[in-house]
């Protein structure tokens, strides 16, 4: 630092802060932030008992239906005879069964899963073990680049391109010729549905899980792969029998985020699901629905419903989505901390 | 060097096949993702036309001058906010708050990252739209983003506030500073590139959201009005979203060439946000 200049001539003094400002001024600091941080703090709680509450009309009156029927219909409002379940009112014929929606979602987050770990695994290890280092930065900054790609984008793609090749070419193929297996024969539809929600949610979750999956394989010292080379394995082997089973906490908590991740992405599912209602699928190609995505897609017909329940069993929606999500997220987080932890970090 | 030791050994081959597709995995990933990027991209930038930047939609085609506005007051808006509530948050659990508060308020933060964006939305939407009366509107949909763009500022300024060395805070202190001064001129200053590099990727996340502005800032096919409340606003993800549903030509063009801002703002803060990450980088290899 340079030498501290005390100006002698003409210096004003300045009177020392009085004890009562010095605290004060702390004092103010501290509660001024520390407000704010109550604030992010408590954006979960709020929201969550602001949903709960709101909904509890219709988990009243939907009851254990909400998990066991495929049923979802916001009544007539203009038909006689509300119904009256648990004292709160619905439409005429109103029925709010979300399991097509659960269902939905699990499949397609699972389906989402199934395809995209050991894809993101193989990429990430090409990534840190074969790519030249001369293209690696680049090769890092396009898969950052790639995880901050508008969910629409994906979603346009997979509109204009995606489910017009499923629909003509891909789904007609492989029922006409695979579909002697399981979940592969009958319709082969449009082309929107579970195929192409589970393609474009796979690219929009590998970047980000090979982005944590390299960076726990990066933290992690060579130790290992070069023990178990000396022990004569391959390359391969020492990558599959040493190293990733010690970044074993990493990569599972990464996995799980991008479940969650999986679970609640709205927009690009939306676009190419099919909005299937009322109805479960008879195949990989079939129109499918997400809990996210019917949150957006049926809320303008909810409010049309007088007596306020299609709006409050959406609500209700979103906690079952929200509560899923928050565990996965919190499970996931608490396996990263404890992988820190256990390595030191 | 394992061949060496192997020679050439089934297992060899083996390992040899496996490496092999990994690496036809990456390039097959890459590949898809690089030919949507080249999709979007060809089919966008014929469609930005002079003309698009300065009229309005109306109806199925016109241009995206108010959505490109409203974006960016949306997403500025919300960082108004964000930066206000996160960089206090930051300076709270580094400065103040004790070890257990600092736990509790890092597991808060990133665990807000896997929040599902339709629920914020929604939220928002029954809570400030409906029950608060304030219609769709900017301050909704700039919560909405806030909500989403926290936790990446507070993580940003939490690490790089934390990496303030001590021993500049403890001569600041000597030289007699306060508290308020140590954190405006000592920490804050040197926590800079890292908390810009945060503001910048929250800026990016901002930009590109969608769910949860639906139903909060609504939309609107006028250019964004100078009010809070009441008055909906709109926004690029939105003409992406519902105009390449429509069946004309000259609303999937608007479609495209919203695609097409979108993924080079994107990309411009990416790269915005990783030059301040080198600069970072070179300024303590420099020490």
């Amino acid at each position: 630092m340079a030498a501290i200049n005390v100006p002698l001539r003409g210096a004003t003094r300045v009177a020392p802060p009085s004890t009562l400002q010095r605290i004060g001024a702390q004092a103010v600091l501290r509660g001024l932030t520390g407000l704010a941080a109550l604030a992010s703090f408590m954006i979960i709680f709020v929201m969550l008992f602001f949903l709960i509450v709101y909904a509890w009309p219709a988990i009243r009156f939907n009851g254990i239906q909400f998990f066991t029927s495929p049923i979802w219909n916001i009544g007539n409002q203009y038909g006689s005879g509300t119904i009256v379940r648990n004292g709160y009112v619905g439409e005429p014929g109103a029925a709010f069964g979300a399991l097509v929606f659960i269902y939905g979602s699990a499949v397609t987050a699972l389906l989402t899963m199934v395809v995209a770990v050991p894809l993101s695994l193989m990429v990430a290890l090409s990534l840190v073990y074969r790519v030249p280092r001369m293209i690696r930065p680049l090769a890092n900054a396009l898969v950052e680049l790639m995880a901050g790609v508008p969910s629409v984008v994906y979603g346009l793609w997979g509109m204009v391109v995606l489910v017009p090749w499923i629909g003509q070419k891909l789904a007609p193929w492989v029922t006409a010729h695979l579909g002697f297996v399981p979940f592969l024969g009958g319709a082969s539809g449009s082309g929107n549905g579970l195929a192409a929600s589970v393609f474009i949610l796979s690219l929009m979750v590998i970047p980000i899980m090979v982005a944590t999956t390299r960076d726990v394989i990066l933290a992690q010292s060579n130790t290992y792969f070069e023990a178990s080379m000396a022990l004569g394995s391959t390359s391969w082997q020492a990558m599959v029998r040493a190293v990733l089973p010690s970044v074993r906490k990493g990569i599972i908590a990464s996995v799980l985020l991008a479940f969650g991740r999986a679970l609640g992405e709205t927009m690009a599912v939306l676009m190419v699901c099919g909005a299937a209602i009322n109805s479960f699928p008879e195949n990989v190609f079939s129109p499918i629905n997400t809990i996210a995505a019917v949150i957006v897609s049926q809320l303008e017909s909810a409010l049309t419903d007088a007596s306020g329940m299609a709006q409050r069993s959406l609500a209700e929606l979103a906690c079952v989505l929200f509560i899923i999500t928050l565990i996965v997220n919190i499970v996931a987080r608490g396996i990263m901390r404890g992988a820190d932890r256990a390595e030191g970090r | 060097m394992a061949k060496a030791l192997t020679g050439t050994s089934p297992k060899t081959y083996i390992s040899h096949t496996w490496w092999a597709l990994s690496v036809a995995c990456l390039v097959a990933v890459v590949g898809v993702l690089f030919f949507i990027f080249a999709f979007v991209i060809a089919r966008g930038v014929p469609a930005l036309k002079p003309e698009i930047f300065f009229t309005p939609t109306h109806g199925i085609a016109g241009g995206l001058s108010n959505a490109i506005a409203g974006t960016f007051l949306l997403v500025f808006t919300g960082l108004v906010i964000v930066i206000l509530v996160g960089l206090g948050t930051a300076i709270w659990t580094v400065e103040f708050a004790a070890p257990w508060a600092q736990r509790v308020i890092r597991f808060m933060v990133d665990v807000l990252v896997g929040i599902p964006s339709i629920v914020v939305g929604y939220f928002l939407y029954v809570a400030l739209v409906e029950i608060a009366g304030w219609g769709f509107s900017l301050i909704a949909g700039a919560l909405a983003l806030a909500i989403f763009m926290l936790p990446y500022v507070v993580r940003a300024a939490d690490v790089a506030l934390t990496n303030v060395p001590g021993a500049l805070k403890e001569g600041a202190v000597a030289l007699g500073a306060r508290p308020a001064m140590v954190i405006s001129s000592i920490n804050l200053p040197y926590a800079l590139p890292g908390i810009l590099t945060g503001v910048l990727v929250a800026t990016g996340i901002g930009l590109g959201e969608t769910a949860p502005l639906i139903y909060t800032a609504g939309w609107s096919n006028y250019l964004p009005q100078v009010a809070l409340t009441h008055s909906p606003v709109g926004y690029l993800t939105y003409v992406v979203w519902t105009y390449i549903s429509q069946p004309f030509e000259a609303s999937h063009q608007l479609a495209y060439a919203a695609a097409a801002l979108l993924m080079i703002f994107v990309f411009l803060t990416n790269l915005l946000a990783r030059s301040f990450v080198e600069y970072k980088l070179g300024k303590s290899q420099a020490r």
